[in-house]
């Protein structure tokens, strides 16, 4: 069976913090990770390597700094990477990031592509299933679990009060949850592998045979017009009393807006 | 064809075992808004089987119009099945505007429908707006993890489209028997576009009110200590009818289930009375609640960042101050109704 996983570096937006005086955000010093919805699809596809043997493909769009993430997939025991990187790439929404990366999913045979279902940093779980759309396979969002039966997938999907066991023949695309699993740590040996015997391949423009008109910022039917950071909110009043004090404190600030 | 020859405003009628799935209320809520700016109509796009019925509620709730696809392969949600309706509904009636409610079906079907027409889609968005001189929607969202904000244009391609956070949009209060146009939407062999098979349909039984139709949540982070401790909370959200919620933090660590979940990932709400307690206020959950009509924050830290979005903030430890609020709160409403 031939996996590919799409992932994605991204800055841990846990560590993000803003400028006070002027608002912007600071990059400085925020750690690059591999997205947490993208590292549980990947453990998944190594999981189904280790229970039924599989080749497990490696694709990410994004500056060559990314080739960390790669080296990180392949040290956990990822068999090949491909880092889709070109200037001509640049500046693009989510309709031109799926619509390059499918068409470098092209030049690769697959039985099943996994993707996380969205990246912290942008949030917007779309990438996956235009992936597949641009790819013409079927997709399945949000999965929890991941088993395969045969030449089909079965994923336990999830909504918000309620899951689908949904079964699909292969090939298809599945968008993985970080609940899914617990991604498992590079070994040394892994990471030696990672940097000696195994290569990050590098494709650019010329690589691909998307058209231009599909990819970048031109190929991008949305603009970021501008960004701001919320107006923030005047400051309340604050306590310091003893617990039976606040308690009363409380109750009478809920008598004068009428909540009691 | 012309960017202007599009018209009207669409919004996407999500059901779920025909009944409606709130959020859609609050997409004709706001569609209405941007199609007065826009000087048309608002129709919403019912796709299922067997839910005729469900047109009166969406014209109770302000749509001008409904577009019904009723088909058995709709019965239940599938992604192709649904894409394939709702992109021919836009291709057949070509409109300026769709909104889909940011759930787990509108964030699956809308990227998919967006790629097939080639067009724009914006995840997310907590707010839009028609610009005045371009008509153009101004389509805003968090990012970074609600550390800032965008505001996205989507200039040359049509339908302009966009998935809504639930729980921030409003709906307009109800107008008893109003009535709208309805219109059935032929398609033929809807069933031949599964690609996939539903073998099983497992739903979570939750006995607690879903807390964005919660007036009054009371809300704990990692400073409420321990799962047991949650019991006060859930004491205080009984004794001022509400329910409780929490912070990411106590999902992760198994303390309580993903559908209470305030914040980025979680739920966006707007309750009239929201009590943090023991939450430190990550930007993250600030995203989710912070339109809160009046917000109560018990912390133990000073500097908690909570405290800069709360009305009323006291600091102390949780599990010492809510017994006592119980307490208040329960002698007060029983002096009221004495």
């Amino acid at each position: 069976m031939k996996i590919i996983v799409c992932i994605k570096q991204v800055p841990d937006t846990n560590e993000v913090k803003l400028d006070p005086v002027t608002g912007t955000l600071i990059r400085e010093g925020v750690p690059s990770i591999i997205n947490p919805d993208d590292k549980a699809g990947l453990e998944a596809a190594l999981a189904l390597k280790d229970q039924y043997g599989a080749h497990v493909t490696i694709v990410s769009m994004g500056p060559p700094q990314a080739d960390l993430a790669l080296r990180e997939a392949l040290a956990m025991g990822a068999d090949e990477a491909i880092l889709v990187t070109d200037r001509a790439f640049g500046g693009a929404d989510t309709w031109a990031t799926s619509s390059t990366i499918a068409s470098a999913i092209e030049n690769l045979e697959y039985d099943l592509i996994i993707t996380g279902r969205q990246a912290i940093d942008g949030d917007t779980a779309q990438v996956g299933p235009q992936i597949a759309e641009h790819l013409g396979l079927p997709n399945i969002s949000y999965a929890e679990d991941l088993k395969i039966e045969g030449d089909s997938v079965v994923v336990k999907r999830q909504y918000e009060d309620r899951y689908h066991i949904v079964k699909c023949k292969m090939p298809c695309l599945i968008t993985a949850l970080s609940e899914m699993n617990q991604p498992r740590y590079m070994t040394p040996g892994g990471i030696f592998d990672a940097y000696r015997e195994k290569e990050v391949k590098v494709w650019t423009r010329p690589d691909l045979k998307v058209d231009d008109s599909n990819i970048g910022l031109k190929g991008s039917p949305t603009r970021v017009f501008k960004s701001f950071t919320k107006p923030v909110k005047g400051k309340g009043t604050v306590v310091t009393l003893d617990p039976q004090e606040s308690a009363n404190w409380l109750v009478d600030r809920l008598h004068e807006k009428f909540i009691l | 064809m012309a960017v202007s020859d599009y018209k009207g405003v669409f919004i996407f009628a999500q059901q779920v075992d025909n009944k409606i799935t709130g959020v859609s209320y609050e997409l004709i809520g706001k569609g209405k808004a941007l199609a007065a700016d826009l000087g048309t109509e608002v129709t919403a796009v019912l796709l299922g089987h067997q839910v005729g019925d469900l047109t009166k509620k969406l014209a109770k709730y302000g749509a001008d119009r409904v577009i019904v696809v009723d088909d058995p392969a709709l019965e239940t949600y599938m992604t192709e099945p649904y894409a394939y309706a709702m992109t021919e509904v836009i291709k057949a009636h070509k409109p300026e505007v769709v909104l889909y409610g940011a759930t787990a079906i509108g964030r699956d079907m809308a990227p998919r429908v967006s790629a097939r027409v080639h067009t724009g889609l914006t995840a997310d968005c907590t707010g839009l707006e028609i610009d005045p001189e371009t008509k153009n929607l101004q389509m805003t969202r968090p990012a970074f993890g609600g550390n800032i904000m965008a505001t996205i244009l989507c200039p040359e391609h049509r339908p302009q489209m966009a998935t809504v956070r639930p729980g921030v949009m409003q709906r307009i209060s109800p107008i008893e028997g109003a009535e709208c146009k309805v219109e059935n939407f032929e398609l033929k062999d809807i069933a031949a576009h599964k690609n996939v098979e539903i073998v099983e349909v497992i739903k979570k039984v939750s006995e607690k009110m879903d807390i964005q139709d919660a007036k009054v949540l009371v809300s704990g982070g990692r400073g409420v200590g321990c799962p047991e401790n949650f019991k006060m909370l859930e004491e205080l959200a009984e004794a001022l009818g509400g329910t409780i919620s929490s912070s990411r933090a106590c999902v992760d660590a198994g303390w309580v289930e993903k559908d209470r979940q305030v914040g980025q990932t979680g739920k966006t709400v707007r309750p009239n009375l929201y009590i943090a307690c023991g939450i430190s206020g990550a930007i993250q959950h600030l995203a989710g609640m912070e339109e809160s009509d009046i917000i109560i924050a018990i912390n133990k830290d000073p500097a908690a960042p909570i405290f800069e979005v709360a009305d009323y903030g006291v600091v102390g430890d949780v599990c010492k101050i809510l017994p006592l609020f119980t307490e208040e709160v329960k002698k007060a409403r029983a002096s009221k109704n004495a």
